[in-house]
């Protein structure tokens, strides 16, 4: 596989890469090799088309809000440092990690993981999540399944449940409270050799 | 006591009877005929197509669980649900079937085989039945199934070889040599229910070179010799290894090194160059590496074979975790034990590819070229676009997969959510 550090040095900064992200010199030569693989045109960023081309993504229900994500508006393009920066959402809580008062929040903490969640709803970016909004998700996730009366139904009982200041929108406030439990076993990845599991976020 | 268990004796013993020569029938059938004229009634894909699909069944079933599990009695849309399919298509970003299969440790889509997955617990009946229902088939039937063909394969490689071995040198005697090594092999190849495509046959190796590939496990040996003809190299062992051995030298020339001539380089240097240089002679298989890697990366070369200076063909080989973990860990598990998992698993499922032959150029040192084959290699196996689908259509599958995953969502909620809003209904119109 050649030497580990050739390859981390042909990366630019990576080293502040690592301690924002957290991610090991073996997990960002991993991602690394990702990223060159789906950039088949050698370009040194991705489009969107790059992440359209892969099946798995392709074929989720929310795959193309899941590729949103990486780009920031009005931006076409994603280089490496913000594949990885976003990628790093998922890595596993760091439980042990010891609270430094000047330091700003790990990419991975549980409100953070929250907030990637947030957004996936909140696609205009207004900071709520408006009924419309959650009605397209839910549209999204169940598809021809149910019928359009089903689906009013279960976005205005999730609003009547979690709204609170009765706006008839949840803000990111709300959407906390309303998902203590999101993270049990659910927000982390288990895929490749180096991403441990573990059951706990 | 005794005289009225007596009917029943008999009875058993002749169920005993027809089932044996049933089953006996059936093998000869559709396994060793086969065999012996190489022709494939393509069982083997039909049984690997529905395995696929009933790994991918269960592994949705699997993931969903998870919302299933979710507190309470009935499961309703939270607003967390979206982290589910997040979570999966995050997974694809960073892995997908090429690369995600690199570890002997983790399995993505649990293949019902519990010593894959290392994080089982029961999640739902359902799939521990169809858990329980797999290991029925495969010790019960698969194993014994196995354990025959493989017997009667290395039996009759043995006897066949010797048989052949009587005969004068000439081209009769290698055809019969050729037969008689690709049948026996290809009877292993059923033994182990490997199901193996090759690619690029074009680039197959030819007598007076040494063909190079990355080692996985004990079986690559017979992956290829049951497609080609090749000199086996290799230490001399005592033992079922050792009459293996001996059997197959009588019939063409392989290159068993004694125990003590292995260390010394120069003498197995000449054998080999001596060996390549006859023509007439089978190219050499050499695995490289020497010891087995877990199929991840295509370790050190070492350099021995390719301080020879004659054709290099290389050959990349890559298992299929989804059925069965191919790699052998022989720091911790002997080779009996390998082999009876080998056999007990689902499949083994793999991919050849032929690359075009290699010499070193001008310049170039052992090592690097060794470096350069390692490349090509690793390159072939690793990144390329592997089917293992076997030529399912891949936008139709898209498709339904999609519908499939709203589907099962739905069926978790809505068979839930629903008589609620029934119930709210008709306090309402009341």
């Amino acid at each position: 596989m050649g030497s580990t550090s050739s390859t981390l040095l042909k990366i630019p900064n990576v080293e502040v890469l690592m301690q924002e992200t957290g991610f090991s010199p073996a997990h960002i030569i991993r991602l690394h090799d990702r990223f060159k693989a789906l950039d088949k045109k050698g370009r040194g960023h991705l489009c969107p088309q790059d992440f359209g081309a892969i099946k798995e993504l392709a074929m989720n229900p929310i795959g193309d809000r899941i590729i949103g994500a990486f780009f920031s508006p009005g931006k076409e393009t994603v280089d490496f440092h913000t594949f990885v920066k976003i990628l790093a959402h998922f890595r596993p809580v760091d439980k042990n990690r010891p609270k430094e008062p000047n330091s700003p929040e790990p990419i991975n903490s549980r409100s953070n993981k929250l907030r990637f969640a947030f957004q996936l709803y909140d696609q205009d970016k207004d900071g709520k999540i408006s009924r419309d909004e959650l009605l397209k998700v839910l549209r999204a996730m169940l598809g021809m399944q149910v019928t359009e009366e089903q689906l009013e139904s279960i976005a205005d009982r999730t609003i009547q449940e979690a709204d609170l200041d009765r706006d008839d929108a949840i803000s990111f406030e709300e959407f906390r409270k309303v998902s203590p439990e999101i993270l049990h076993s659910r927000c982390f990845i288990k895929a490749p050799v180096i991403m441990l599991m573990e059951r706990d976020c | 006591m005794e005289s009225y268990l007596f009917p029943f004796d008999s009875l058993i013993c002749m169920l005993l009877g027809i089932s044996f020569t049933v089953l006996f029938t059936l093998l000869l059938v559709f396994i060793i005929v086969p065999a012996i004229f190489g022709v494939s009634f393509g069982i083997r894909r039909l049984y690997m197509k529905s395995l696929i699909k009933l790994f991918e069944v269960s592994e949705l079933m699997l993931s969903m669980s998870v919302i299933l599990q979710r507190g309470g009695a009935e499961p309703e849309f939270d607003m967390s649900d979206i982290f589910y399919f997040c979570r999966r298509g995050v997974e694809s970003i960073v892995d997908d079937e090429v690369t995600k299969r690199f570890t002997a440790e983790e399995l993505e889509s649990w293949n019902l085989l519990t010593r894959s997955n290392y994080n089982f617990h029961h999640i739902s009946t359902r799939l521990t039945a169809l858990w329980g229902v797999g290991v029925l088939i495969r010790y019960g039937f698969l194993l014994p199934l196995r354990v025959t063909l493989a017997f009667t394969g290395v039996g009759l490689l043995v006897v066949l070889t010797s048989i052949v071995g009587l005969f004068p040198n000439g081209r009769m005697k290698n055809y019969l040599s050729d037969k008689v090594h690709l049948m026996c092999y290809r009877i292993c190849v059923r033994a182990l229910t490997a199901i193996i495509t090759y690619h690029d046959s074009e680039n197959k190796p030819k007598n007076g070179g040494i063909c190079v590939a990355n080692h996985t496990s004990p079986i690559d040996v017979i992956i290829l010799a049951s497609d080609g003809c090749y000199a086996m190299v290799g230490q001399v062992h005592g033992g079922l290894m050792g009459v293996i051995q001996r059997a197959m030298v009588k019939a063409c020339p392989h290159i068993w090194f004694e125990r003590s001539e292995v260390k010394d380089r120069h003498l197995v240097a000449k054998r080999l160059s001596d060996h390549i240089a006859d023509k007439s002679k089978l190219p050499i298989l050499i695995f490289p590496e020497g010891t087995c890697i877990n199929n991840t990366s295509v370790m050190m070369f070492k350099k021995g074979s390719f301080e020879i200076g004659c054709r290099v063909y290389p050959v990349a080989i890559k298992y299929d975790p989804r059925f069965g973990d191919a790699f052998w860990n022989s720091s911790k598990f002997g080779m009996v034990n390998y082999l009876l998992r080998m056999m007990s698993s689902w499949a083994i499922v793999c991919s050849v590819w032929y690359l075009p032959p290699m010499s070193r150029m001008e310049g170039e040192d052992a090592v690097q070229f060794a470096n350069r084959v390692k490349a090509a290699i690793a390159r072939k196996g690793g990144l390329a676009d592997l089917l293992w689908d076997g030529g399912l259509k891949r936008g139709k599958v898209k498709e339904v997969f999609k519908e499939e995953q709203q589907k099962l969502y739905s069926k978790v909620l809505v068979g839930n959510i629903w008589p609620t809003f029934s119930y709210e209904q008709n306090i309402e119109s009341v």
